[in-house]
Parts: structure tokens; C-alpha cells; sequence
């Protein structure tokens, strides 16, 4: 009766479980840390404090950054940001925003460590680095970065270091003790996405040549979800973006959307995509089709 | 004596403590950091670290950043 050909061993769909988890963003490992999301995202822009703590929520993430400042002891606005962190949950990073020298940036990194040890967040000898060289395209000054990423290697920080997609100045900082290479994908807040993907192509053969399990953190200029799933299809090991979330018409939804695309984006890099042909390849068979015209021809006159 | 808090200079009284400076800022302790002269002073040592004339203190807290 039954004439088809016995159906292959279904337990081979069984065992296709994607990633190493099951999930998509399968989380990864930083500076002796586990992280259970490969989103890291910022807590600057937004229009409320409430506003945050949803975003911030509904992207899944583990490790939030925040900026070191002053305190406004004379006139406080009344609420801070402290208050609507779940500490419990959220591992703090640290960053060095707004810093033009290594010198500065050193000291806001320790103004941050000592907020965090007294906080007893878990956080507290890590930091974002980011000196900055220019305050119109916020592009790092590599030569002040170098120099505070040494400092602060040597001083017991594990720098998580921002950069331009400049592979040289990515291996520098490597050589330099950075615990990761964080490579902007275009300028801070522009929402351009990866103007230079070969260039990041090129950064994660680098730095992960003989020592795959170094982390590499694309960090800025993401505008969109697509953006995310690029970053991860690309090797990323993780995508850490702020403005794309906080500044979106509904934040809450972009933020569902960015913790979406890097679990499609890391699970699409494990699956190992198809390589781009130019012409076509059929994906029904070439046998028994009903046509007078065989497969591949072409027509009479051509 | 003067010293000067958050870049800004005023007058206060001789031998003021980290402790005192800080309790003007209505928020608990552990959200601040406080850097004398370009040093961290930790906290443990707030309650004994004394002021002195023209010394340059910066009082930190964590803010929403990228």
C-alpha cells in the first residue's frame, strides 16, 4: 500500500537544538563573567525613569551601563536613577562617557568603582572605557584610549574598551589588557548601523585568531533591530546600544524587538548562512517537471 | 576655609568632615563617591577625613549613560 520511501530518523530533527541552550542569545562569558543576555544596553535618553526600567526589562538584558557625574547637592531633581535599577538583577557597567583625556578617564573610572564596591554590585572592577577626541562625531581618541586602558588594566579594571572599527587600534588595545574590544558600527546616537561591516569582519579574525573565546562587543550606532541580528550574523559576541531604544517612538516594543534580533542574529551565525551566489539555484527538483522546457535551457531564439 | 565642591568654591568650617559635606545631598550614602584632590577617599573613611583649606572635591553619583 504505502509506497513512499521510509521517512529518515526523526529523532535527527530532535537533535537540532539550536545554540548551545536552546535559545538564541545563549548569553556569553566577559572578564570571568557570565552574562545571560548578549544585549548590553544604556540607560542614558530617556524620557522617564519608569520609561527605563520597562526598556530596560523587556530587552532581556543582564548588564546595564550607567555615566559617572556629579551630584546636584544644592538642587536635586529628586530622582535617581539608583532607585529604579533592580540591583539584584542588573549588573552595573560603569562607563566613561564624556571624557576627552586618559587622566580623566582613569578617574571617573574610579569614582565608579567605589560607587559599585560600596553599592556591593558585582560590577564594581569593570568599567565601560571611552575617551573621546572630537565632540561633534564622539570618534575616540585612540591615543588617550591606549593610554587608559593600560592604566586601568594595570590598576585591576577589566576594561570593556570602546573603539572605532579600526582593526590596528582594536589590536593594540587587546595587546594593551582590554578584558574586550568594544568597536563602534557607526558614530555614537547616529542610528547608522555598521557603516563598515568588513572592517568588523576583519576586527573578529583578529582578536579571536588563536583565542576564539575573546569577547567582541559592537558598541554604537545601532538604529534598528536589523542593525542587532547584522552585528551577531557577523561573529559579535555581544551588542550594546542605548539611543536606538530610548529614542524610539515606543521604547518598550524596540526593546522586545533588539532582544529578538540578537536571538535571530546569534542563532542565524551558529546555523551558518548560505553563501551569496549570482545566479539562481532551483529549490524544487529538476526532475518530473511538467514542462516542455527543460531545467536550466534556454529559449528557442536566445 | 575655602574649598571648592563640584567646581564650586564657598566657605566652609574649618575641618569639616567628607561626612558632614555630603549629608547636604539628600541621597543615601552608597549612591556617592567622593574624590578629594583627584583622589578616591573611600567611604569607610568619609566619618574621618577632614577638609582642608583649598582643597578641590568632587562629589559623584551614577546617572542614565550609553
Amino acid at each position: 500500500m504505502n509506497s513512499h520511501p521510509p521517512r529518515p530518523d526523526s529523532s535527527a530533527c530532535d537533535a537540532a537544538t539550536p545554540g548551545e541552550s536552546g535559545s538564541g542569545d545563549d548569553g556569553f562569558e566577559v572578564a570571568g563573567r557570565r552574562l545571560d543576555s548578549r544585549l548590553i544596553v544604556g540607560t542614558g535618553r530617556y524620557d522617564t525613569m519608569p520609561a527605563m526600567r520597562d526598556s530596560l526589562a523587556a530587552s532581556g538584558a543582564h548588564c546595564v551601563t550607567v555615566a559617572v557625574r556629579r551630584e546636584k547637592l544644592y538642587d536635586r531633581s529628586g530622582q535617581n536613577i539608583l532607585d529604579f535599577l533592580d540591583l539584584d538583577r542588573y549588573i552595573l557597567l560603569p562607563n566613561t562617557a564624556g571624557c576627552y583625556s586618559a587622566t580623566d578617564a582613569v578617574r571617573a573610572a574610579r569614582l565608579g568603582r567605589e560607587i559599585l564596591r560600596t553599592l556591593e554590585n558585582p560590577g564594581q572592577d569593570w568599567v565601560k572605557l571611552e575617551v573621546l577626541g572630537d565632540s561633534k562625531t564622539l570618534l575616540p581618541d585612540p591615543v588617550e584610549t591606549l593610554r587608559a586602558c593600560e592604566q586601568l588594566a594595570a590598576d585591576g579594571f577589566d576594561v570593556l574598551c570602546y573603539t572605532s572599527d579600526d582593526p590596528v587600534t582594536a589590536r593594540r588595545l587587546k595587546a594593551a589588557g582590554a578584558a574586550s574590544v568594544m568597536p563602534a558600527g557607526s558614530p555614537i546616537g547616529s542610528g547608522q548601523g555598521l557603516l563598515n561591516p568588513n572592517n568588523l569582519r576583519i576586527i573578529l579574525e583578529y582578536l579571536k585568531d588563536d583565542d576564539p573565546d575573546y569577547p567582541v562587543i559592537v558598541d554604537a550606532g545601532v538604529g534598528t533591530a536589523s542593525d542587532v541580528a547584522e552585528a551577531f550574523e557577523l561573529g559579535a559576541d555581544a551588542v550594546l546600544l542605548n539611543t536606538a531604544i530610548a529614542h524610539a517612538r515606543d521604547p518598550v516594543r524596540m526593546a522586545r524587538a533588539m532582544g529578538a534580533a540578537a536571538a535571530a542574529g546569534r542563532d542565524a551565525y551558529l546555523a551558518g548562512r548560505i553563501p551569496k551566489r549570482l545566479y539562481a539555484t532551483a529549490s524544487s527538483p529538476e526532475e518530473g517537471v511538467i514542462s516542455s522546457r527543460p531545467y536550466g535551457s534556454q529559449p528557442v531564439g536566445e | 576655609m575655602n574649598v571648592t565642591v563640584n567646581g564650586v568654591a564657598a566657605e566652609y568650617p574649618d575641618g569639616v568632615t567628607i561626612e558632614r559635606l555630603v549629608q547636604l545631598a539628600d541621597v543615601p550614602p552608597n549612591y556617592l563617591a567622593v574624590e578629594v584632590n583627584k583622589d578616591v577617599v573611600p567611604r569607610e573613611q568619609h566619618g574621618t577625613h577632614r577638609l582642608r583649606d583649598g582643597d578641590t572635591v568632587e562629589v559623584v553619583t551614577l546617572v542614565g549613560g550609553g
